[in-house]
């Protein structure tokens, strides 16, 4: 029960977890369940993961669009590489206090793919604990970074599913570490794509580190209030609650790399193999993010 | 090898006796043998009550006597609000080795355990599916859950140690349906539901008679392994309430829930432990396994919601309309043996067909005026004057000219003979003749007098 993992001062730090290959995965089947996976009801407001169409709807067309359009203004390049059909895991470097990334990668799905997909953005389960996050969260279409979660989003239902595997490690990290690539967990990542035989999409974004920097944290208000952190922005905290949204007008670039393709069965077994893509997929991302750092003109105007 | 010979273990529970009117209706299912302490609570045909509690000594007695072949054990406890947690422990640990123990009789070749989601758990760092190979992430903290971890796992025990035997573990979601009474009934028959603030959790829930089918097919298939029984669609709580026609308000807090329940149970409203983790948390099971072994679900969660919402409407009209069902022992032997039921709506219970009913009434007269012996005679007048009417000495029947005789002239002597006799002709019966309706007659005497030792 969640009582036990209370503190007087409130919720505990969660466990940090990675998309760890491990147990929780389904058994590996010889036959395929894909074609008893429950129908779509339309008269439901939510779908099975939680994800409702009118709040994701009523957020896209407000404070998503806005500041797509007109905040960051955004820039995407290579969306040609998302696939437009069948399950892709798109893997993106990660920053910012209230990650503005996530949302805009979603958005340019939206806006300029000629097939526009929901994508599905792994959260980290502190969410689902956390009141008002829990409620929340799931119906703007993230779900918990569970292995069998992205197995089961990815393989079977063949959606696309968005990761951080920098995790909590790239949110938290401080304006003067910016656009330094955090380890990319245990690879868990890369067993997921594997397993489910679909390709992974290496994502680059540059921007969100300067409309969110992070100056300091408290680690004394992070235990008092039980969130993952609590940092010092330039809005966060004496703007309140509300000042997480504070960004600033920095130009958002988005590129689509060359996807990863994994066709044969069981690669996920050779340890060393997922290392090394891991490994590739990282260096991809960095690579890319140097070089459009070292192409901007201005962080605000690009 | 389908299934032929039923016992169910807890047959006084809500789902033994739903399970037991199922199977009534199988032709291929020729005796549901049903025990429990208490009396039955819904109304059976041909089912067979034993009042008996899990005493494996004399649970092993009643699977060598009829044959069982296959066991179902309906009786975990999986609501805490019902009973005591001590109780519960009894019943589901201690209770589920015993029938363990009874079960491992070599007749025995299946094994259909029912078990409950609550296995899982509630967590944050759940999937948001579960599949049946997945352990639980956490150890268990509430009773029930600990008390069905448990009971699983002697369960896996048995299946290890009794290679022989086809064991089904059942795992059911929070079942929700017009009939049925639980938790969660409770509290969505609510004016106003109770949630907890910012939380709308998944739930996912399976409806009454989708678990008598799957329970059913089970019995009926013999599927060895891990299912999870739960409705397709994983609705959100709000969901749920709003299709019900309630409302809901964030009464229970975010931080001390626990003792916000306590709080609304000295209102009237109990709230389990194990509930208050779904309603933080939630849960959902991937069904797909069991779907693929050929099962249908009729009823998808939101029908089942549905279902539950015109059941709420129509409640406070037929409150008190229909009388529950009360279970007489004397009558319902006497709608099950005796030979002057004769209404055709009744006499399907004998396990008979009408005309062999007449047949044998007809045979029994007979034989009391072909010797002589007043119509209403004594049991041991009646074996007295068959015996000699079989045999024609004063001796019993020699085995030669029992073979000679009709089946329903043996059925009609059935009734007259001592139980070891009976054994000893069963035995004939099935080294020689192998006639079914012999056969079953017999088992059919046995059972009622194992139901009814003679005082």
């Amino acid at each position: 029960m969640a009582e036990a993992t209370r503190t007087s001062l409130g919720v505990r730090e969660p466990e940090v977890k990675d998309i760890a290959p491990s147990a929780t995965l389904p058994a590996r089947r010889d036959d395929d369940l894909r074609p008893h996976l429950p129908g779509v009801e339309p008269e439901r407001q939510v779908n099975d993961w939680g994800r409702s169409e009118r709040v994701e709807g009523l957020l896209d067309r407000t404070l998503v669009d806005f500041f797509y359009q007109y905040w960051f203004r955004c820039e995407i390049e290579g969306i040609e590489n998302v696939p437009a059909a069948g399950g892709a895991l798109l893997v993106s470097n990660h920053s910012g206090a209230l990650p503005p990334d996530a949302p805009m990668i979603g958005k340019a799905i939206k806006e300029e793919h000629p097939h526009p997909r929901p994508l599905n953005i792994t959260v980290e389960h502190f969410f689902k604990g956390y009141p008002g996050f829990s409620m929340l969260i799931p119906k703007i279409g993230c779900v918990a970074a569970h292995p069998a979660n992205v197995q089961r989003l990815l393989y079977d239902e063949q959606q696309l599913v968005l990761v951080f595997p920098e995790g909590r490690k790239g949110t938290e990290k401080v304006y003067r570490d910016r656009y330094r690539l955090r380890r990319f967990g245990r690879g868990g990542f890369v067993v997921a794509a594997m397993r489910a035989r679909v390709p992974i999409v290496p994502v680059c974004v540059v921007g969100a580190e300067e409309a969110a920097p992070i100056f300091a944290h408290l680690n004394f208000m992070r235990r008092l209030t039980g969130l993952t952190y609590f940092p010092i922005t330039p809005t966060f905290p004496h703007f309140g609650l509300l000042g997480m949204l504070g960004y600033l007008p920095a130009k958002f670039k988005i590129r689509f790399l060359e996807p990863f393709h994994f066709e044969s069965e069981r690669l996920d077994e050779d340890k060393a193999l997922v290392q090394t893509v891991a490994h590739e997929v990282r260096a991809r991302i960095q690579e890319n993010v140097w070089d459009m750092v070292k192409s901007r003109k201005s962080v605000w105007f690009g | 090898m389908p299934t032929r010979r039923v016992l169910i273990t807890g047959l006084s529970t809500y789902w033994g006796g739903r399970l037991a009117q199922a199977l009534e209706q199988d032709e291929r299912v020729e005796a549901i043998i049903g025990v429990d302490n208490r009396d039955p609570t819904r109304e059976l045909d041909r089912t067979e009550f034993v009042r008996v509690g899990t005493q494996h000594a004399l649970l092993r007695r009643i699977v060598e006597a009829a044959e069982i072949d296959t066991v179902v054990d309906s009786r975990l406890v999986v609501d805490s609000v019902t009973t005591s947690a001590r109780r519960a422990h009894e019943n589901n640990v201690i209770g589920t080795m015993n029938i363990l123990a009874a079960s491992s009789h070599s007749t025995v070749r299946r094994f259909v355990f029912k078990s409950s989601a609550h296995y899982y758990g509630t967590a944050q760092d759940d999937p948001a599916f579960f599949t049946e190979s997945m352990p639980r992430p956490h150890s268990p903290s509430t009773p029930i859950e600990k008390d069905i971890v448990e009971a699983e796992a002697s369960v896996r025990d048995f299946a290890e140690k009794n290679p022989q035997v086809t064991t089904t573990i059942m795992r059911f979601a929070n079942v929700l349906g017009p009939d049925v009474r639980t938790s969660h009934t409770t509290l969505f028959s609510l004016p106003v539901v109770p949630t907890i603030l910012g939380f709308d959790p998944r739930y996912q829930f399976v409806h009454e008679d989708d678990v008598v089918v799957a329970l059913a097919h089970t019995v009926q298939e013999g599927l060895p392994g891990i299912y999870n029984v739960a409705a397709d669609g994983v609705l959100a709580l709000t969901e749920v309430i709003d299709l019900l026609g309630r409302r809901w308000a964030p009464l229970l807090p975010p931080w001390g829930t626990g003792a916000a329940a306590s709080v609304l149970r000295r209102l009237g409203l109990r709230i389990p432990p194990e509930m208050l983790g779904q309603l933080r948390f939630g849960r959902g099971l991937d069904n797909r396994n069991l779907k693929a072994t050929g099962f249908e679900y009729r009823y998808t969660t939101r029908e089942t919601v549905l279902a539950l919402a015109e059941h709420l409407r129509l409640h406070p009209i037929l409150r008190g309309v229909r009388e529950p069902y009360r279970y007489e022992r004397e009558v319902e032997d006497f709608l099950r043996w005796s030979p002057h039921v004769s209404n055709p709506a009744y006499r399907s219970r004998t396990g008979l067909s009408p005309e062999e009913t007449v047949e044998l009434r007809r045979l029994h007269e007979s034989y009391g005026e072909r010797v002589g012996a007043p119509q209403a005679g004594t049991a041991l007048a009646q074996a007295e004057a068959l015996a000699r009417a079989a045999g024609g000495t004063e001796t019993p029947a020699p085995v030669e000219r029992y073979d000679d005789l009709d089946p329903e002239d043996v059925v009609s002597l059935l009734g007259s003979l001592e139980s070891a006799d009976l054994l000893a002709l069963r035995d004939h019966e099935r080294a020689r003749l192998r006639r079914p309706r012999v056969l079953a007659a017999i088992d059919g005497v046995l059972a009622q007098r194992e139901a009814a030792p003679r005082t």
